[in-house]
């Protein structure tokens, strides 16, 4: 490697890893199974493997190492602050993952006769009924593996109520602001996306929404505090527009956590609602899943809800499975959805309670409030005039302008820092995004060190830019070639 | 119990740093229409103690695999779980992580899903895999979309081989989506003849499938490809020691369940739906992949890639709408291929065929007792014909101490069996005598 003269020093980190293919010497083994006690029998020859698969040859100990070593090159909630907007990257609190792991979870098979999984059961219907509780809804699936597949199930009983009105519809609305989940899960509802833009507020537009609308809408998808951050206030107009056409208004629960115990999608006029376990329910995000999105809906769309529900026989107090729902939209899983985090979820609800709820949503806020306000001399608002909820939109565009850097130049820096830098670009609308969400979970110490680190990246974009265009330096990797690895594709060794 | 770490001094000095008066005075616009104005109708927070008391009496309200005997199957399993698996996948820099939108601090998720990819595909004898799907059903929906691409070509022609949890996702799926999957019949158990028109875009076919019998796979797709159709095959992952590749079999498209790759039974879930396919469809393949590239000093370094096919980047036009994924559950199977290696996967498999074949033959010696579909071979799991209603005998058998199966729709006296390599010959011989005596 050489490095320019006067370029700055690069600190080295850990070396790189080569694959377990590379540990691979024919021979080594790590598995261990019992010898075969029965007569042994081959399958017939014509469905049997002619040789082995490829796979590598380890021993166990290597194995560890391997990844072990690849865990120490990744930065997770339990490293630091991991403030990406619209994630809800918060401590993650280790009793979940303890009573997840209990056996009498763990080891019950979704196809057992249901007096066996009682306990399982049980704690699906308590959790139901809170997650109702804190939405406002009636009865919730908790079927759904993820937000996005959260969306489609909501989407589709929004389709199954228009369709059993005799008025299938054609298009969903969505503001220009909004995750790519959602356009991408209306259209595989089979619906047209209609886009509804911001107003000079940062709020969704009500006027264009207005003209927008018609019969052929079957209904809006909107997030509350919305992708800025900002709280929809013109909401009950908002509901009381799609309604008046007929639609349907869908909560997309990304940004529950500012309102938890505050105000309720149910009261605001929303009528389907999808949750995010793993955001706003701390259960881990997994490197990118598992997660859950439970789908609350209003008691009038409870018939469309996936197969099976959760029931309680109410004279014997025992729990079962109810698939017979002729008018289910049917399922949306293989089996019952991602169980182990659903008990992860109801350990962190019913740990903090009523009170504990209504605490998360106030520290979140704070929080985001606190490090907006610390970091708004060099990076404002894209949106001033509103307060931020748990999240803030501010912009790079004034930097790029003075300095020519850009907001990936800055999360860059960021890292170099020691901190894993705030989402960049995104909400599109926004010139040189950086969306920062730091969770409750943060001490106002953490807060105050991250935000002399964007100051300080931005002090630097003027006085030492090189700093900024050669970050991270300190990483296991550099920046990496992401059009070189489109072009010539290695996706696998 | 709470996380917020805040103290009242905190509070008072955040609040005066942002000009507020009270906690309050953050949520001042929200219209008073529509706040809640009373506490959220929950119990009071407890302690971690009481917490973990609460879990552990709901799951002492349930009978798992581990106080019972597990025959049941149905596309999970109770297949070993070594110790290594959950001890690495569950170090917290991978579970506490997100998505790797900042590649250098995300190295070892990345390269663990480059590595996880790469072992489908030596399974699968296919050529490219993602970064894992939510489960076997929702991947074959959509496999099922990656192969209706052809305008024209509308039609899907599922096996009544498929799993009926599969079929029932696919055909919720398949009601946005814009088609309805079309079943053709098997004979014996098995095989059937799929009537593969021009305007069909894909046949699907489990292998081994919903009885866990073994499907002429190539004649079936052989027709399809005849007739101008894609490929998609429902697999078993850890069948593939001892059962030839979809690849090698024609699939265009390969997916499965991946529970059986080291993931706990948990009810249902968190498992991983695996894909794998030829590399022309890989611009079209749904979710995350890895690819290989280097950085700017030219070291090897690994991103996530294509990502012009994602929602987050083509919205509307995108092939999916997935973002989160089962990363974690793919790091989990990287590491348990791994750990068998190609050694472990074939003594696994043949294990577990050996057991199935001495379970169905033991089990078919009770008078009564005959398997469902006697010519067709099959791996680890069969249907046995009984001759009583097939729920009753398993809940009688839990009395007894054994999950006994997995009551088949189709009829009511179809049990379907699973043995994997954790059953023991005793287990096996225990298992039949209870059966007989439930029979008897």
């Amino acid at each position: 490697m050489t490095q320019a003269t006067g370029a700055p020093v690069r600190r080295q980190g850990p070396p790189g890893l080569g694959t377990l293919k590379a540990l691979s010497r024919p021979g080594r083994r790590a598995w261990s199974l019992p010898e075969l006690d029965v007569p042994a029998a081959e399958v017939p020859a014509e469905h049997a493997r002619a040789r082995p698969p490829a796979l590598p040859e380890v021993a166990e100990r290597d194995l560890v190492t391997h990844f072990t070593r690849l865990s120490q090159l990744n930065y997770g909630v339990d490293t630091g602050v991991y403030p990406l907007g619209s994630c809800s990257m918060k401590y993650n609190p280790k009793v979940a993952e303890a009573v997840a792991a209990l056996p009498g979870f763990a080891r019950v098979h979704p196809l057992q006769p249901e007096r066996t999984a009682q306990g399982t059961l049980e704690l699906l219907w308590r959790l139901e009924r809170a997650l109702c509780e804190i939405t406002g809804m009636a009865r919730a699936t908790l079927q759904p593996p993820a937000g996005a597949c959260g969306e489609l199930t909501g989407l589709l009983i929004m389709r199954r109520h228009h369709t059993e009105l005799g008025d299938p519809r054609t298009k969903v609305v969505i503001p220009d602001a909004a995750h790519g989940t959602n356009p991408a899960s209306v259209r595989m509802a089979g619906y047209e996306a209609l886009h509804v833009p911001s107003d000079a507020r940062g709020a969704l537009d009500v006027s264009a929404l207005e003209k927008l609308v018609d019969e052929n809408v079957a209904g809006l998808m909107l997030t509350n505090p919305n992708t800025l951050g900002l709280f929809e206030e013109d909401i009950q107009e908002i509901a009381s527009i799609v309604h008046g056409v007929g639609g349907l208004v869908y909560y997309d629960g990304a940004n529950l956590n500012a309102i938890l115990g505050r105000c309720r999608p149910g009261d605001m006029g929303f009528d389907i609602v999808h949750i995010n376990t793993h955001k706003t329910f701390a259960t881990p995000h997994g490197g990118g899943g598992p997660g859950a999105g439970p789908v609350g809906v209003t008691e009038e769309l409870v018939p469309y809800l996936p197969v099976p529900i959760v029931e309680r026989d109410e004279a014997a107090g025992t729990f079962h499975l109810d698939s017979d729902r002729p008018r289910s939209i049917g399922r949306m899983h293989g089996f019952h959805g991602n169980i182990g985090v659903l008990v992860r979820a109801y350990a962190y609800v019913f740990l903090h309670g009523r009170d504990g709820l209504t605490e998360v949503a106030e520290r979140a806020v704070l929080n985001a409030n606190y490090l907006a306000h610390r970091v708004e001399g060099a990076f404002p608002l894209a949106y001033p005039d509103g307060r931020p909820m748990h999240e803030f939109v501010s912009t790079a565009a004034l930097l790029r302008e003075r300095t020519g850097l850009r907001a990936m130049d800055v999360a860059k820096r960021v890292i170099d820092l020691g901190f894993h830098p705030s989402t960049v670009y995104f909400p599109l609308v926004v010139e040189e995004a950086m969306m920062v969400e730091p969770t409750e979970t943060e001490t106002k110490e953490t807060l105050d060190a991250f935000a002399e680190a964007l100051l300080q990246a931005s002090d630097e974009a003027a006085s030492d830019p090189d700093l900024l265009h050669e970050a991270p330096l300190t990483t296991p990797v550099r920046r990496l070639d992401e059009a070189r690895a489109a072009r010539h594709l290695k996706l696998r060794w | 119990m709470r996380y917020a770490p805040h103290t009242d001094e905190d509070v008072g000095a955040m609040l005066e740093a942002i000009g507020l008066a009270s906690l309050d005075d953050l949520f001042a616009q929200i219209p008073e229409a529509v706040r809640l104005n009373r506490p959220l109708d929950l119990p009071e927070g407890v302690s971690e103690p009481e917490i973990v008391q609460d879990l552990a009496d709901l799951a002492g309200r349930n009978r798992g695999a581990d106080d019972l005997v597990c025959f049941v199957g149905g596309g999970a399993y109770d297949h070993y779980v070594p110790a290594v698996v959950w001890a690495l996948a569950g170090r917290s820099e991978f579970y506490t992580s997100y998505t790797p939108y900042q590649p250098e601090l995300s190295q070892g998720v990345l390269q663990a899903l480059f590595e996880y990819q790469s072992m489908v595909c030596d399974l699968t004898a296919l050529d490219v895999s993602n970064a894992s799907l939510y489960d076997g059903a929702t991947a074959l929906a959509e496999a099922v979309a990656l192969a209706r691409s052809t305008p024209g070509r509308g039609r899907v022609l599922v096996s009544a081989g498929v799993d009926p949890r599969h079929v029932e996702t696919l055909r919720t799926y398949g009601r946005g989506a814009g088609y309805e999957p079309e079943r053709f019949e098997l004979r014996d158990g098995r095989g059937g003849r799929p009537e593969v028109g021009d305007d069909v875009a894909c046949v699907v076919v489990q292998h081994p499938n919903v009885y866990g019998n073994l499907e002429p796979v190539r004649a079936l797709f052989g027709a399809a490809h005849d007739g101008g159709a894609a490929t998609i095959q429902l697999f078993d992952p850890v069948s593939l020691g001892v059962l030839a590749p979809p690849g090698e079999l024609g699939a265009d498209i390969a997916v499965a369940e991946g529970q059986a790759l080291g993931q706990h039974l948990n009810f249902g879930g968190p498992y991983l739906g695996v894909i794998a396919t030829r590399l022309d469809f890989v611009r079209r393949l749904p979710g995350r992949i890895v690819g290989e590239t280097v950085d700017v000093d030219g070291r090897v370094g690994y991103v996530l890639t294509l990502q012009a096919r994602e929602q987050h980047i083509r919205r509307e036009k995108a092939t999916s709408n997935i973002c989160t994924n089962q990363t974690l559950m793919a790091i989990a199977a990287a590491v348990y291929l791994a750990w068998l290696g190609p050694e472990g996967i074939v003594e696994l498999g043949r294990r577990c065929a050996a057991k199935a074949a001495y379970a169905a033959e033991r089990l078919t010696r009770i008078p009564g007792v005959e398997l469902r579909f006697p010519d067709a071979p099959f791996f680890k799991e069969f249907a046995l014909r009984l001759p009583r209603p097939a729920g009753d005998v398993c809940d009688a058998l839990v009395d007894r101490g054994f999950l006994a199966g997995v009551p088949m729709r189709a009829d009511d006296r179809t049990l379907l069996v699973a043995v994997t390599e954790r059953r023991t010959r005793e287990q096996i011989d225990r298992f039949a005598l209870a059966l007989q005596e439930v029979l008897a």
